[in-house]
């Protein structure tokens, strides 16, 4: 096809590239839901991604949970774990300049990290895949989870889409992100709507981690890593848009994967200096429309 | 009166001190100290999150190695050249980074220092994972000798008051003060006819030179750099001393670069209980004594001067 | 149902608020009877506007007490006290850019029965019905103050705070607005009205509070209004 590369591998590399992608999406899809509500800078949710594997891991190792159990109490288990951490540690803070939140994110997330590589060692745990074999497409191999994991984050995320643009909670959910005063003061708990968002978006991280599982090594550092990658993400998406998150999500999983092809040595570089190229034209971010970009 | 014998006491602690400690365990410590000095000039004094910061003085850690390693110059050339180019590309990054204001600076700075890590692993004369090694430590000037640790703690300790000395000289500057303003109220100083971003530049470029000069000494105390002076872990470990000891406090990044040396030193046993602590010391620092070790003590010595002013007035 | 013990709707009494460190309100005393629309006048930084986000939680740092309904409101958070039927219009409107005219007017919920419905809502603000699919703040300045106003009349509460809603707006459309409180007024509403418009506030209010440096310094009726406005335009500064 292309001089001296392989259908195989491009292909190959980019089913990897959307794989890898829908991760993007799905998490810095959670980080723009929360930084857009609270102000708040969630350096946790990479943390909350590996712990979402771990739980995963754990109610096969400990209780015979099965993946598709796990694939409902696990995120559960993560959102309650951020319903907590917003309680003890995000709602005293809120009045404050919004670095404390970050710093304390920060704080959770070393904890947690280091709490889970005490208990468990650095090295990845494997998870087999729940739906093994897959299909071959002549150009290509390809395995059902793998299918499955590209599906099932692009359906979490249009759900998530319409939740927030076409349902009443929604409605709720982008006023309060512009006016929240107003909106509490028309007799809506925004104090308790700001808890289950981030608990909600904590969530997601946790169902990502679930998804994870089975592709990549369940590991303490798992989450800390990608995370940063989540960040360059979200930047060049435009805070707190969430179309921008997930659109730049699956489109720089692609990117990557491409590079991998044609410029492997650039591969784990090549978000960053997209990030770059994008603060320094297009400062605003690329989808920062009708959602505001602070 | 009490601050004459307070400062005497501490400069006869400081030079005595390598007698009793171990000099490589003071060194680091002095290294962190400065390290951590500049951070709190962009956080404490300018309100600019860095969450990057090792990238300065990793880099520079480096490129002071390879200079001294190929130049086979004096070190006072090989320190200069990390500090040049930390300070080039803390003015490189400050351009990037201010275009998004407030908390997006903190990811823009963390992701891009994830760039550098990322290059720095790639680029071949960093050795890669196994770090760069071997870094000689010339004679100072080409006549002074520092191989010995202890002689060498002076010059550390030489470079690092100089260091906080031209911080010191920066924040009470009229600069320091509009930078204090801008931290304060950005739009009442822009309404000023002042263009922040200018100031925060400058701040980038010198907080970045002066991390640099802590990475400079950091490879020449080891006389090796790693990957590890790049990371993030080092990011968050020096925003964690500046918190700990006091931020927008002058001895406050010292005080917690002592304080959390130490503790790695005394912890490093127990491995991964090392970094939680960390954690749930940072946590708490933010959640209950978020002006830090110096920061708590000046708010007690100012309530206890407060109340005995008032006492006298009272009197009257 | 009024406070039996003072015949009141509403009440304030002794009303303190910060902002920070600095002191907003200084110890503000007035109340409302039932049905009664009573008028906030004062210059700019007064503290009218504290006043009502005070009353509404907005401001936390306050002291004293706000008695709505025999029920003592200081201590309740903003939709503690939005639901015991008090619905707030602030000045700056905030109308929702990033929801449309009929999403931000169904955005409160209704808390009470006796809320006007959104079909009756939009027969009585014509101009939004034909605008319902724009984004809220593609409206023209009145038009968006009709929305605010109409959202929360969905809610069911009898207690409306309106800021200055008269503020920037052309003469006609201030007529218009005129017209629609004293519907209100008609259907029964209490209304506690912050205003600068002194001819407006005339046109439809029963009393006027006089408000200055976040004190009450005088409350007249209408009539005494009309007689004596050379004392109530040293206060306004007019």
């Amino acid at each position: 096809m292309f001089d001296g590369i392989s259908t195989q591998l491009l292909f190959s590399q980019l089913l990897i590239g959307l794989i890898n992608g829908s991760f993007y999406a799905m998490l810095s899809m959670g980080l723009a839901i929360i930084f857009g509500l609270m102000n708040v800078v969630n350096f946790a949710h990479g943390a909350q991604y590996m712990l979402g594997a771990f739980v995963t891991w754990l109610l096969l190792d400990a209780l015979g949970i099965p993946y598709w159990g796990a694939l409902f109490i696990a995120p559960v288990v993560v959102a309650a774990f951020g319903l907590i951490t917003e309680r003890i540690v995000l709602k005293p803070l809120q009045d404050m300049d919004h670095l404390y939140s970050l710093l304390a994110t920060y704080a959770v997330a070393l904890i947690v990290e280091g709490l889970v590589r005490q208990q468990y060692g650095s090295t990845g745990l494997p998870y087999s895949t729940p739906i093994p074999g897959g299909i071959n497409l002549g150009f290509m191999y390809l395995p059902w989870y793998r299918l499955w994991v590209v599906l099932f984050s692009l359906m979490v995320c249009v759900a998530t889409w319409v939740l927030m643009e076409y349902t009443k909670l929604g409605a709720y959910l982008r006023a309060a992100t512009e006016k929240p005063d107003i909106v509490e003061s028309f007799g809506i708990n925004v104090p308790r709507m700001i808890t289950l968002t981030y608990a909600f978006g904590v969530g997601l991280a946790g169902l990502s981690g679930v998804l994870a599982a089975p592709v990549y090594q369940v590991s303490p550092s798992m989450g800390s890593t990608l995370m940063i990658t989540i960040f360059a993400v979200v930047v060049i998406g435009g805070m707190g848009s969430i179309m921008g998150a997930v659109l730049t999500g699956y489109l720089l999983g692609i990117v990557e994967g491409l590079t991998k092809v044609f410029y492997p040595e650039a591969a784990n570089m090549v978000i960053f200096v997209i990030m770059i190229l994008a603060l320094i034209f297009r400062p605003n971010g690329l989808f920062s429309g009708k959602e505001r970009s602070l | 009166m009490t601050r004459i014998p307070a400062i005497l006491l501490i400069v006869v602690l400081v030079i005595l001190a390598p007698f009793f400690v171990y000099p490589v365990l003071l060194m680091t410590i002095l290294v962190f100290v400065l390290f951590a000095s500049s951070f709190n000039l962009l956080l404490g004094y300018a309100g600019l999150l860095c969450f990057g910061h090792a990238m300065f003085f990793g880099t520079s850690a480096y490129i002071t190695g390879q200079f001294l390693k190929v130049t086979g110059s004096t070190l006072e050339f090989g320190l200069l050249a990390g500090v040049l180019v930390a300070a080039a590309m803390g003015l490189a990054v400050g351009v990037i980074a201010v275009r998004r204001s407030g908390i997006q600076f903190a990811m823009i700075t963390f992701a891009i220092a994830q760039f550098v890590y990322f290059f720095l692993l790639q680029a071949e004369f960093t050795g890669g994972e196994d770090g760069m090694q071997q870094i000689p430590r010339s004679a100072l000037f080409g006549v002074i000798d520092v191989s010995d640790h202890r002689a060498f703690y002076f010059v550390v300790l030489g470079a690092t008051v100089l260091a906080l000395a031209l911080i010191y000289r920066i924040i009470h500057s009229p600069y320091g003060e509009i930078l204090r303003a801008i931290r304060d109220n950005e739009e009442r100083v822009e309404s000023l006819g002042f263009r922040p971003e200018r100031f925060k530049l400058v701040a980038m470029t010198l907080s970045a030179g002066i991390a640099g000069l802590a990475g400079g000494l950091k490879a020449t105390v080891f006389q090796f750099a790693t990957l590890t002076d790049v990371s993030w872990t080092v990011s968050g470990e020096v925003i964690f001393m500046t918190l700990l000891g006091g931020l927008g406090t002058l001895a406050g990044p010292a005080v917690g670069a002592g304080i959390v040396i130490f503790m790695n030193d005394e912890l490093a046993q127990f491995g991964e209980w090392s970094l939680i602590a960390q954690g749930i010391i940072l946590l708490l620092v933010i959640l209950f004594f978020r002006r830090g070790v110096v920061g708590e003590i000046i708010a007690v010595l100012h309530k206890r001067r407060a109340g005995r002013s008032e006492g006298l007035t009272k009197g009257d | 149902m009024t406070d039996h013990a003072t015949g009141k709707v509403f009440a304030v009494d002794d009303l303190k608020a910060w902002y920070g460190e600095s002191q907003a309100l200084h110890g503000m005393n007035f109340d409302l009877g039932e049905g009664e629309l009573v008028t906030l006048i004062g210059r700019n930084g007064a503290g009218k506007t504290t006043t009502l986000r005070s009353i509404m939680g907005i401001v936390k740092n306050r002291t004293g007490s706000i008695r709505f309904n025999g029920e003592d409101l200081i201590n309740k958070r903003t939709f503690q006290i939005a639901r015991a039927g008090i619905a707030y219009c602030p000045e700056e409107r905030d109308i929702f850019s990033a929801l449309t005219v009929s999403e931000n007017l169904s955005l409160p919920p209704v808390l009470r029965p006796g809320g006007i419905s959104d079909k009756d809502l939009l027969a009585q603000f014509p101009n939004l019905e034909r605008r319902k699919g724009s984004m809220g703040t593609k409206l023209s300045g009145g038009e968006q103050q009709m929305l605010a106003i109409a959202r929360i009349l969905r809610t069911g509460s009898r207690f409306l705070l309106l800021d200055e809603p008269s503020e920037g707006l052309a003469p006609v459309v201030v007529k218009e607005i005129g017209q629609q409180l004293l519907k209100l007024k008609a259907l029964g509403y209490t209304i506690l009205l912050v205003e600068q418009n002194l001819r407006f506030a005339k046109s439809v209010a029963d009393r006027h509070v006089l408000v200055e440096n976040g004190r009450v310094v005088d409350v007249m009726t209408t009539d005494a209004l009309e007689a004596d406005m050379a004392r109530v335009k040293s206060y306004l500064g007019v």
